[in-house]
């Protein structure tokens, strides 16, 4: 048992101060396992009595190997993997890589496809909030928050449900627009989001936000700089929290965004206080979006009927030679996009996400891989901890908002 | 000491027991249900009408759970740890009376099981001893999480039995003694909550912090420190450290309707002497939902914020209250 321990730290020493050999700083092995890692991270920690001399972050522990996996299969197969990657914005993986594609291929989803696009994926980064929220209040002792926000969450999941059978994995958006027509039933379930929604905010925020316990635990913890935050490329909320308006949203507008009004929320602390109440504002505004977009929703079909990309509908199958061709030539070889390699971006809730994806005339992809923005919110873990208690590395930890899958992919 | 005193108190000493192990149980029934409440949830109602078998399948569980010992713990204060923390629990009580004495076969019987004159100081002197248990099961784990659990228990309890010691003077300086039965005696009237409004709060918030319960319960933060001290306990051992918690959530409780809440009086009592008790039980529960309450509703504080609010704002009130009640008192000439 002992030598087992003197291993590890040996073989860890050149990350730790040399007081952590003699004995007087202590190394703290947080994780895999452990309530608040938000996953299987594990971090590796020097403490001097409770206070975090040194952070080393330790990914992995999920490599699910989806990047490789997906050069192995075909374009349409390969898509169902991404729903697996960040498990708390399937939508959004699944958007980035039919944006990749439809790029390479040059399909183009209609406009009711763009619509219910933006609707699904705010919702899905109103439900990703929502289980941020809840854990990161959870992570400083508050517990009802988390269950509160459980219950709104389910709200949003049964939409999802609603218009693929699937709470999670959804695979819904494909390329060249959706899988199907959502049901009646969808314009009156989101309705009924947006407007219970701000009335639940508000009663998150009436337990954290003027907390003093809370606002003592958050304010001036974890701190980071714009310079500093850029300089380690991250984004999202936590530069959002350093004063810099960025935004994919804004900066690269996909999916009509640019048609639609809303804020993007800044603070210039840049302390966990900070990214709480920029997330926060986010939701306000991703409610917005839906209810804009619920208004102004148009009617026509959505997904492109390119019959080299898109699979003919079920009842066209039996009665044209063509469609049966399409669909026998689709699901048995796949679609072949033209030569050539894409990048693509989207803004997920964590931050930038992007794919690149590179075609090399072939049915399946030669390359995909994904910028995901867990890795570097993960690789800033030691400067926002540094000189800070155990109990604040918790708050830190679920202010960042990291997704281990998305990180190990 | 006659055959007859002795039984007297051996019969008193069962019944404060079994009423404590048995409150426990449906302390922590309570505490779930009504939580189950405030966040949205049903919580158990599986076991039994309304889950109230519950507590009897927890127990039962607990009980044929393995008892793990880790391998490098010492393992004689390993399995004292939580007897010394359990046994302050069951014995803090003893002083507290449920009732106004009564007569049976005639002869007197007070209801407390030992009316000592100096019950708030027996209270000071047995509360901490029990976080000797907490603080030693940390250390004999041999694990660091439970260890940094103990020292945060040490820390915590060092900054608030200060004010709670001080809290505790407001009421002994109105009734004029130590002894719990004087003290609520003096109550029959007015309760002390109106004279020492600053030293019931005072009270209320040392006494959550002295049983680790939250916002207070840094030594098991479940986030930070997985369990805290009671990291590597299993089974009857963990579940002791578990009805240590809650008894003495329960005698926090007894205790504060005792010195601030008039204890077992009420409208009635004086003719009715066995209302006392059911007085007692209900200003009890009425605490314990604000326990629950409080734990439902507010995050955790952070362990030198809590030892800073300790020294820095909870001693000095506390020290300001006992002077201007001691002046008061002077001046009045009580």
């Amino acid at each position: 048992m002992r030598e087992i321990q003197e291993f590890t730290l040996d073989e860890l020493k050149h990350l730790f101060s040399p007081k952590a050999l003699t004995g007087e700083t202590m190394v703290l092995n947080m994780g895999p396992q452990h309530p608040s890692t938000h996953g299987v991270l594990r971090l590796i920690l020097e403490l001097d009595g409770e206070i975090v001399l040194n952070c080393v972050p330790d990914i992995g522990y999920l490599h699910t190997g989806i990047e490789k996996n997906m050069e192995g299969k075909t374009y349409q197969k390969a898509e169902v993997l991404t729903d697996r990657m960040d498990y708390m914005y399937t939508m959004g993986n699944n958007l980035v890589y039919c944006l990749a594609v439809e790029k390479l291929t040059e399909l183009k989803s209609p406009a009711r496809a763009d619509a219910i696009r933006v609707i699904l994926l705010e919702l899905s980064r109103l439900q990703s909030h929502l289980l941020w929220i809840g854990t990161s209040a959870l992570d400083l002792g508050a517990m009802s928050v988390f269950l509160y926000a459980m219950r709104e969450r389910e709200m949003i999941l049964d939409v999802f449900e609603l218009v693929s059978g699937q709470r999670m994995m959804t695979t819904f958006i494909r390329p060249g627009g959706l899988w199907r027509d959502v049901p009646v039933e969808f314009e009156a379930a989101v309705k009924k989001i947006v407007e219970v929604f701000p009335k639940r905010i508000d009663s998150y925020e009436a337990l954290l936000t003027k907390n003093p316990i809370f606002m003592d635990r958050t304010k001036g913890i974890g701190k980071i700089d714009t310079k500093t935050a850029l300089a380690w490329d991250v984004t999202g909320p936590t530069l959002r929290a350093t004063g810099l308006a960025h935004d994919i949203r804004k900066a690269n507008p996909y999916c009509g965004y640019e048609q639609y009004d809303f804020d993007i929320p800044t603070q210039t602390t840049g302390d966990v206080y900070g990214r709480y109440q920029v997330r926060v504002e986010e939701m306000r505004q991703s409610v917005r979006i839906v209810e804009q977009a619920l208004n102004k929703l148009p009617y026509g079909p959505v997904r492109d009927n390119n019959p080299k990309f898109v699979p003919p509908p079920r009842s066209e199958i039996g009665v044209s030679m063509e469609a049966l061709i399409h669909h026998f030539k689709l699901w048995t070889e796949g679609f072949i996009p033209p030569v050539g390699s894409v990048y693509c971006t989207i803004e997920s809730p964590r931050g930038e996400m992007g794919l690149f994806l590179e075609s090399d005339g072939s049915p399946k992809p030669y390359r995909a891989h994904y910028r995901t923005p867990s890795v570097p919110l993960l690789q800033i873990m030691p400067i926002l901890s540094k000189g800070c208690f155990v109990a604040d590395l918790i708050g830190i930890i679920g202010s960042i908002d990291i997704v281990l899958g998305d990180t190990d992919r | 000491m006659t055959f007859g005193l002795f039984l007297e108190w051996f019969i008193k000493s069962l019944v404060v027991i079994l009423a404590m192990t048995i409150g426990f149980a449906y302390v922590t029934w309570f505490e779930r249900r009504v939580l189950a409440k405030f966040q949205a949830r049903i919580g158990p109602n599986r076991a039994g009408k309304e889950g109230l078998l519950q507590p009897v399948a927890d127990a039962l569980k607990l009980i044929f759970k393995e008892e793990l010992v880790p391998a490098n713990a010492d393992k004689l204060i390993f399995i004292l740890a939580p007897v010394i923390t359990m046994i302050p629990a069951l014995i803090i009580t003893g002083v507290v009376p449920w009732g106004p004495p009564i007569t049976l076969f005639g002869k007197t019987f007070t209801l407390s099981v030992s009316d000592i004159n100096l019950g708030v100081l027996f209270i000071l002197t047995v509360t901490s001893i029990s976080i000797y248990g907490i603080t030693l099961a940390g250390w004999s784990s041999n694990n660091k999480y439970a260890t940094m659990g103990g020292l945060r228990a040490t820390a915590q309890m060092i900054s608030y039995e200060l004010a709670l010691g001080l809290a505790f003077i407001g009421p002994i300086l109105i009734a004029g003694s130590m002894g719990i039965n004087d003290i609520v005696n003096a109550q029959q009237h007015v309760w002390f909550v109106i004279y020492q409004p600053l030293g019931a709060i005072i009270y209320m918030i040392a006494a959550i912090a002295e049983i680790n319960r939250s916002p207070f319960d840094m030594p098991e933060a479940e986030q930070e420190l997985t369990a805290g001290y009671h990291t590597e306990y299993s089974g009857m051992k963990f579940a002791l450290f578990f009805m240590a918690e809650y008894i003495k959530m329960i005698a926090i409780c007894m205790i504060g309707a005792s010195l601030f809440l008039g204890g077992y009086w009420g409208p009635g009592v004086a003719a009715y002497p066995w209302l006392g008790p059911l007085y007692l039980f209900i200003k009890v529960v009425i605490l314990l939902f604000v326990l629950v309450w409080i734990r439902a509703t507010l995050p955790r504080f952070r362990y030198d914020r809590l030892m800073a609010f300790g020294w820095k704002i909870l001693f000095p009130l506390a020290l300001l209250n006992v002077m201007v009640t001691a002046l008061v008192i002077t001046l009045v000439g009580g």
